[in-house]
């Protein structure tokens, strides 16, 4: 009988699996994983650090590329605590903006997560359905601020700008392979405002919800691989320090969104799915039906806002810039706008945690301020960076083939573990 | 929500009479409070399990450096019939290895290291700001908590690969985030913005080279500390 060891694999940090740069080094016996240590950092980029040394403002766009596949709820809990330590609020319009902002942004998480998680476990179909969508929904994102996916929309005091009356246009050139037809089709619900545009999506997106589910929620091999995988139970997901759907998939009802409520979320109407196994295939049911949720919620801001124009930025201008227009003609707005963009806003002197229910578990960020232009110390509790570390409690005495599905359940990106 | 804050400093301090100070109740809501690395441990274990306080998770732990708090760059204190002084006394974090150390300097705080909790009952929907001070500058030393939540170990991990807090008790203090190899704790105020080295790949010997920063610091706005907030609206 030859002797059998434990050998170690290194998984990553260019596996594909592996979601960005996670170096995992298995201790496997066999087949079975019996340790599993994360290396991570190989991205870190010292964004906190960073913050430290820029005006407030200015770190608005670091923000974003923190979690780059839910870029404008980064932007939120940093923007949110920079108000509370001004005691600011915006007006109400610029909160409806940014939750129907965070909701598509959530919508766009979990489309990014379903189609990574399902590609990882095999079903490839599901990535190419979920990137359709996703792309409308950069469309939304491109059409408010200009860039696709690194924002920079949301400000202290409100949001950049107003929503546009036009929603781009695909244009049609005739050596396109696309024939005019084809391009009129894809125009059709770009005709109206961009409230339109996200109206008609949010018309459209619960059949493509259906579609994912045909092809996932009763297939054989997606249970298979997912059914009873990375059990968590409740009491270990709040030792583990687990938010999000991570700890809803586990049974605990638990939603920033609802019990510490911010913006205008205690004015929407929307569910809290929990799972009850707390395996990956609960977590994925519990992300499925999130995004119906924020479908809801986003139908609800389109009403409101389409009945209730307004500002969007606070008309305070020791915080927010002077228009344009006003900058040009009155000595004070010029006054205002150059102080405020060569030295910035000073914040008093305090400290605050601000968090929001991210896609991915709970996004805080904890900011000390000496009174200076520049925050003191910016911490960002990225729950990534939570969800990673117990991934050795979560693996252990799994298959290597199920890491990858335990990987992919914990919806881990590099950009804000390493931060 | 403010109401609550102080209601709940109250309950605090009577239930560990003489082992916390409460600061910072009233400015937004949120209650912060200071206790020695002496008992840290025994506080959290109870406010953990018993009923009233029920704290199931910790959320975070930031490390902070508190040794150039309030540090400026721009005299803006006194005015004279000309004006602001428009002379940058090159002395923040951020900026060059030397200058940085002479804002360190120039702030003689208490205690330089602190770590702070973030604390979260999901019962009670309520949140807890612990800071404990680690009370040796050159070797500070908290307690580690790991044993009450799991989820302080990467945390623990992260302030001290990040600031070079030990924390004592820890099963696996290493380093998480910087490089194989790292040299410093790079948050740090006196750790300059540019690092120390920078890598390249040489060609001659075919391996990877450490060599010092060959890049200028670079800050474009001065660090300014207004007193007299006539930035911020009154409200």
């Amino acid at each position: 009988m030859p002797e059998i060891r434990n050998y170690t694999l290194n998984f990553g940090p260019q596996h594909p699996a592996a979601h960005g740069v996670l170096r995992l080094v298995l201790e496997m016996d066999g087949e079975v994983i019996q340790r599993a240590d994360p290396h991570i950092g190989l991205l870190h980029r010292g964004t906190e650090k960073l913050a430290e040394s820029k005006p407030f403002n200015q770190s608005i766009g670091y923000m974003d590329r923190l979690d780059y596949v839910s870029m404008m709820c980064n932007e939120h809990g940093y923007v949110l605590a920079i108000e509370k330590l001004l005691n600011i609020t915006p007006p109400e319009r610029a909160q409806y903006i940014r939750v129907m902002f965070d909701e598509i942004t959530r919508i766009l998480n979990h489309l990014m997560w379903l189609g990574a998680h399902a590609l990882d476990i095999g079903a490839m179909t599901v990535f190419l359905y979920a990137f359709r969508e996703r792309e409308d929904l950069m469309d939304c994102y491109e059409a408010v601020s200009g860039a696709r996916m690194h924002a920079t929309y949301y400000r202290p005091g409100g949001v950049y700008r107003d929503l546009p009356d036009s929603m781009p246009c695909y244009e049609y050139a005739a050596s396109s392979k696309h024939s005019k037809s084809d391009v009129d089709e894809l125009n059709q619900t770009r005709q109206g405002s961009l409230l339109d545009f996200i109206g008609a999506f949010t018309q459209r997106f619960p059949a493509r919800i259906d579609e994912y589910e045909t092809l996932l929620t009763d297939n054989r091999i997606w249970k298979q691989r997912t059914v009873g995988i990375g059990v968590v139970p409740p009491e270990r997901a709040l030792q583990l320090g687990f938010t999000g759907p991570m700890l809803r998939g586990s049974g605990i009802v638990w939603d920033l969104r609802r019990k510490q409520p911010y913006e205008i979320y205690d004015r929407l109407d929307f569910d809290i799915p929990i799972g009850q196994n707390g395996d990956c295939y609960d977590r994925y049911l519990v992300r499925i039906e999130e995004m119906r949720q924020s479908n809801r919620i986003i139908r609800q801001c389109v009403k409101w806002l389409k009945d209730h124009p307004g500002p969007v930025m606070l008309n305070d201008r020791k915080v927010a810039p002077p228009s344009r227009a006003e900058m040009k003609e009155g000595m004070e707005a010029l006054i205002h706008h150059f102080k405020l963009f060569t030295e910035g806003y000073c914040v008093p002197a305090g400290e605050v945690y601000a968090a929001v229910e991210h896609p991915k578990g709970e996004f805080g960020v904890y900011l000390v301020s000496d009174g200076a232009n520049k925050p003191y110390r910016v911490k960002v509790r990225a729950p990534g960076f939570t969800h990673l570390s117990s991934i050795n409690e979560m693996v252990r005495g799994h298959m290597l083939a199920d890491v990858v599905a335990i990987i992919g359940t914990q919806d881990i990106v590099f950009g804000e573990i390493d931060r | 929500m403010k109401k609550s804050a102080e209601h709940h400093a109250e309950l605090l301090s009577i239930r560990f009479p003489g082992m916390l100070s409460v600061v910072d109740s009233a400015t937004v809501g949120q209650l912060t409070v200071e206790i020695s690395p002496d008992h840290s441990h025994a506080i959290f274990e109870s406010l953990r399990e018993d009923p009233e306080c029920c704290y199931e998770q910790l959320i975070d732990i930031a490390g902070v450096d508190y040794s150039a708090y309030g540090v400026a760059e721009w005299a803006t204190d006194d005015t004279t019939s000309r004006g602001f002084s428009r002379g940058v006394i090159e002395c923040a974090p951020g900026r060059s290895a030397g200058s940085v150390q002479c804002a360190v300097d120039g702030c003689s705080g208490a205690s330089r290291f602190a770590a702070v909790y973030q604390l979260l009952s999901v019962s009670r929907n309520e949140r807890l700001r612990v800071r404990v001070f680690a009370k040796d500058d050159d070797l500070p030393v908290i307690p580690s908590v790991t044993d009450i939540w799991a989820s302080a170990n990467w945390y623990e991990r992260e302030a001290f690969d990040l600031f070079g807090i030990v924390f004592e008790g820890h099963p696996d203090l290493r380093r998480i985030l910087t490089d194989y190899g790292f040299v410093g704790f790079p948050f740090r105020k006196d750790f300059p913005l540019i690092g120390n080295v920078e890598m390249r790949y040489d060609g001659e010997r075919g391996r990877v080279v450490y060599e010092p920063v060959s890049i200028e610091p670079r800050v474009l706005v001065p660090r300014v500390i207004r007193r007299d907030h006539r930035y911020i609206a009154e409200s």
